[in-house]
């Protein structure tokens, strides 16, 4: 049995962990917010751009010549993974989600024989891959000191990942993140953006005939660069909603951990103080009963 | 009847600017400046650095822009920009500031034809604004 002091040093130690907890829910409410806000303003762009280029690749006739961002190198057998998490610990299953999910495609990758390279966005993602896939990792990318996310860092990404492909480095290339349903769910997502594959194969609401100038290709050629700095930036929207989100219920779950362990902590103590009274009492009055 | 249709303007961050009762839009198309009426037929097209000039009955707005796409449909014109700016709120200092950004990007050596011709376009326009 912990003396009474060892116990009334846990429950202070306890409390103060829950008021850190405490704290750092309120600021993961106060930022999800935000990122929420900026999740949802980030989205018309996305959206315009992903309809336009649908618009834009139904058109093409000529499918044998298109560009190799939107129709492959014909070949399937690099895999480049952008496996996004974030810069700080202590949100929930976050990152742990993400990497499940990256390693359940990394494996069926290897299976297959196929080579497997990945860049890391994010300091956590690269510690939890580091040990197993230390040799796949061809770059790590931080944004650590960027206070918001901005489509600037998202560019930098994008331009990374052309630059690659243009190197002929990889033929596919998958991006990893959670997106924000809600605050308590956040499912983890795999999206491949080379070649372009429109996730829902839903037509386009009318079929209309655009004008372009200059010709297709070359606004193709010129929006699919731009397309998959978009995607790279929503899904850096989605996934800072989705921390902030994760971080917030694991935060309050913390909480409430604490608030049961010191309740538990204080009858432990209160009881133990009351059978050192009783254990005093005893002592004493079978002293005087012998007398 | 109405010569007004709507406009929206977004950047990756946020909706920018959505207007319904525009009646002329111009924009600097990659093949030259584009004015744009209602009723104008479904066109794609990309922008080159340059000056989108928004017209309503009432008033006119300008706006600096870098690069984007636009995409008139049904009386709707969608303007995707990544980087645009206000005329209002560009003061001389500011201007310096991307001048001397652009200045510095065209001065690289393994620059490719396209993008110095982007550049190029960029600095002659910033250029122009100075003197006005």
């Amino acid at each position: 049995m912990a003396s009474l002091d060892d116990l009334k040093k846990r429950i202070s130690s306890v409390k103060s962990t829950q008021k850190i907890t405490k704290a750092m829910k309120m600021v993961a409410a106060a930022k999800l917010r935000r990122a929420q806000e900026n999740a949802e303003k980030g989205r018309p762009y996305s959206e315009k751009m992903n309809n336009i280029i649908l618009n834009l690749s139904s058109g093409i006739s000529d499918k044998e010549n298109a560009p190799k961002l939107l129709a492959g190198t014909g070949e399937e057998k690099t895999h480049l993974c952008v496996v996004m998490t974030s810069d700080r610990g202590l949100c929930g299953g976050f990152n742990t989600n993400i990497i499940k999910k990256a390693k359940q495609y990394f494996q069926k990758i290897l299976k297959e024989n196929k080579i497997l390279k990945i860049i890391t966005v994010g300091s956590k993602g690269y510690d939890q891959l580091k040990r197993q896939y230390k040799d796949n990792i061809i770059e790590k990318i931080s944004f650590k000191d960027s206070k918001n996310i901005n489509y600037f860092d998202a560019d930098k990404v994008g331009k990374i990942i052309i630059d690659r492909f243009e190197k002929k480095e990889f033929d596919v290339c998958a991006i990893f993140y959670n997106q924000f349903k809600n605050v308590i769910t956040q499912i983890p997502q795999e999206q491949q953006i080379i070649p372009l594959k429109s996730n829902e194969e839903k037509e386009t609401d009318s079929k209309t005939s655009y004008e372009f100038e200059p010709e297709e290709d070359e606004i193709l050629s010129n929006l699919l660069p731009k397309n998959i700095s978009t995607q790279i930036f929503k899904a850096m929207l989605e996934n800072s909603a989705s921390e902030q989100g994760s971080r917030m219920s694991a935060m309050d779950n913390a909480t409430r951990n604490a608030g049961e362990m010191v309740d538990k902590l204080t009858i432990q103590y209160n009881r133990s103080r009351q059978a050192a009274i009783t254990k005093e009492l005893i002592e004493i009055i079978s002293g005087a009963e012998s007398l | 009847m109405s010569e007004e249709f709507k406009v929206e303007i977004v950047n990756p961050e946020k909706s920018f600017l959505s207007k319904e009762n525009v009646t002329e839009v111009v924009v600097p198309a990659f093949e030259g400046e584009m004015g744009i009426l209602k009723d104008h037929i479904s066109i794609i097209s990309f922008l080159k650095p340059g000056i989108i000039k928004v017209y309503s009955k009432s008033e006119e707005n300008k706006y600096f822009v870098e690069d984007g796409i636009v995409e008139f449909k049904d009386n709707n014109l969608s303007i995707l920009t990544s980087s645009i700016y206000n005329m209002t709120d560009l003061d001389r200092n500011k201007i310096d500031q991307i001048l001397k950004e652009a200045e510095k990007e065209s001065s690289v050596d393994n620059i490719d034809d396209q993008k110095k011709y982007l550049i190029d376009q960029k600095i002659e326009v910033l250029k122009n604004l100075n003197l006005n």
